[in-house]
């Protein structure tokens, strides 16, 4: 006869602790699985650079063995007394300005255009408005140059010709005074159908019986878009006004290719392409940095202090 | 009567200024296409007109047969599949952990992450390229598509993170009662069911690496290595003045972004509304 073994099994009290510890081991496990590797990433390349390049800043660097040559805020005092820094961080300035006052307004009309009620096509000119947003912006910035070349048979001088009598062909990226309004025309070619797709979207959004009651209380068109639409659509409005601003202060690819690295004679120069001209090009990282640090100082203070005075209603409920 | 009338004047200026701008948006674009079939000298004569000495193809195939042509593909390719897999990998994982599991120090791991909102990767792009140069990642292609995984993350955790939040609790409960692991309902009952959100993520990964030149520009430094936006930097510093050249290397890269677009429109929609609003 074979020995019987008895296993001792535990209570049920003390099961449930077994299994209550097995439980909670597994899942601090499964926490960590789950976020660990994209943390890490995360930190390595967002987090830990800008530190980084706070520290790097405050030293005279070319970026070859560590940096050694320390010069407190120098970088500071010679960037902001630069007389190009100031005109690239005017130009941003200028680009984002125009792009709440011209574009958004611009996304708004069409949006309400083409959102909303019957009309045939619809779905096609929205389709057509939006195509530039998936262009990458070097192929845009090359069509355009070839769009604004100065030749007589370049698209626009050949249309303002035909149109315009006596018209003499325009180098349109060669004038130090309106390359920057020519650079966000073409910005707002590729742009202004992202923020259409977002007040369509947001317009959706509204019942159209609050509108229909309204008008049947006496409302005219221009008293609804005002005290119902409009009011309605706050949290898309202030959420394209930030991507607005953000968007404009990060503009590099477009700008570049198209100015020819912002020319004439650097009158078209952004924060970012002075960035890249005079921190990478050059290969002066400590410099380059401190640049990299007032462009997040800017950054920073309008992410966190638009999120927390004007999007806090939003952030409420979860939209970002 | 008096109603209709107006309703009809109403339209048919909509119609109109719908028309004219649609024209602005066309109208470069069918320049470049039409430029690509014609010769440079009809390219700079007039913008639009028939090809008159029959349709340049060699535009074309002068580009189709280029080694470089086929190598910057690739590379576009590994780039975009690389970072478009590695942020719905990384991004539906922690969104899941930010979305469903209570620890400690969630909301603080999760507010470092959404510190990436704030810094868009090109105000970044001097420190990145220092991280990447410490890192001896420069001219590997590691170098690009972590930086923009990275700098992807935290959009993607926000949009999959309201999606996920949706995903009613009973199920999940049904799923453990049925004996199911954690992981086992992460991986085959809650990401089958955000199949929408994931496809709206990926289709914008998709776009911005597919379009990113800066990284690639600052990273990598071998030729052999670049991406189509780079690819098509050079071939324009090669060739000048050549436009019909150019042009026919540019609609190659328009026709692929044009078809994208028609099939993913709508996840581009969901995917910039927040996962919120559907097109």
């Amino acid at each position: 006869m074979s020995a019987l073994r008895f296993r001792v099994l535990p209570s049920p009290y003390e099961q449930a602790t077994i299994d209550h510890r097995r439980r909670k081991r597994n899942k601090s496990l499964m926490i960590a699985l789950f976020t660990l590797p994209g943390m890490t990433i995360f930190i390595l390349f967002v987090i830990v650079p800008i530190i980084q390049s706070a520290y790097f800043s405050l030293y005279d660097w070319n970026g070859f063995g560590p940096p050694t040559d320390y010069v407190a805020l120098g970088n500071y005092d010679r960037l902001l007394n630069h007389s190009i820094f100031q005109t690239a961080v005017a130009n941003s300035f200028i680009i984002m300005s125009l792009s709440l006052l011209v574009q958004l307004p611009l996304a708004m009309s069409l949006a309400l255009m083409v959102g909303r009620g019957h009309l045939r096509g619809k779905k096609l000119f929205r389709t057509i408005l939006f195509v530039p947003y998936v262009f990458s912006e070097v192929i845009t910035a090359i069509i355009w140059r070839s769009v604004l070349s100065p030749d007589p048979g370049a698209l626009l001088n050949t249309v303002l010709a035909a149109v315009v009598p006596n018209f003499q062909p325009i180098g349109w990226l060669a004038d130090r005074n309106t390359v920057v309004m020519v650079l966000f025309a073409v910005l707002t070619w590729k742009y202004f159908g992202f923020h259409m797709i977002l007040y369509m979207a947001g317009l959706q959004g509204i019942p159209a019986d609050l509108e229909d009651a309204a008008r049947v209380d006496g409302a005219t068109g221009a008293e609804v878009l005002r005290f119902i639409t409009l009011p309605l659509l706050g949290s898309t409005i202030r959420l394209t006004i930030f991507l607005s601003v953000l968007g404009s202060f990060q503009q590099f690819v477009l700008a570049w290719v198209l100015t020819n690295q912002g020319g004439p004679a650097n009158a078209s120069q952004l924060i970012a392409t002075y960035l890249y001209k005079y921190g990478i090009q050059q290969t002066k990282l400590g410099y380059g940095s401190a640049v990299a640090v007032v462009f997040f100082l800017i950054t920073l203070a309008f992410s966190l202090g638009y999120q927390r005075l004007v999007m806090r209603q939003d952030t409420a409920t979860g939209r970002q | 009567m008096e109603k209709g009338l107006f309703q009809r004047a109403q339209n048919l200026f909509r119609y109109v200024i719908l028309i004219a701008l649609c024209l602005v948006i066309m109208a470069p674009i069918a320049t470049a296409v039409l430029g690509s079939i014609r010769t440079t000298g009809e390219f700079i004569s007039t913008p639009f007109g028939l090809p008159q000495r029959g349709i340049q193809w060699q535009n074309y195939t002068d580009i189709l047969i280029s080694p470089m042509f086929w190598n910057s593909l690739k590379n576009s390719l590994i780039i975009t599949i690389g970072v478009t897999a590695l942020n719905i990998l990384l991004g539906s994982m922690l969104a899941f952990v930010f979305s469903r599991v209570i620890f400690r120090g969630r909301g603080l791991l999760f507010n470092i992450l959404m510190i990436g909102l704030l810094f868009p990767l090109v105000v970044a792009i001097l420190p990145i390229f220092i991280q990447v140069r410490q890192l001896g990642l420069i001219n590997s292609m590691f170098g690009v598509i972590l930086p923009l995984v990275a700098f992807g993350l935290p959009g993607t955790v926000i949009i999959l993170r309201t999606f996920f939040a949706s995903i009613p609790g009973e199920l999940e409960d049904a799923a453990y009662i049925d004996g199911a692991t954690t992981f086992g309902f992460f991986r085959f009952i809650l990401l089958p069911l955000a199949r929408p959100a994931l496809l709206a993520v990926a289709t914008l990964q998709v776009i911005a690496s597919w379009n990113e030149y800066f990284l690639p520009l600052i990273v990598l430094v071998d030729d052999s290595l670049w991406p189509l936006p780079l690819g098509i930097m050079q071939f324009q510093g090669q060739y000048g003045t050549d436009y019909a050249r150019i042009m026919a290397y540019v609609t190659l890269l328009i026709i692929p972004a044009v078809v994208f677009y028609l099939f993913a429109e709508k996840y581009i929609v969901t995917g910039l509304t927040g996962g919120e609003l559907k097109g």
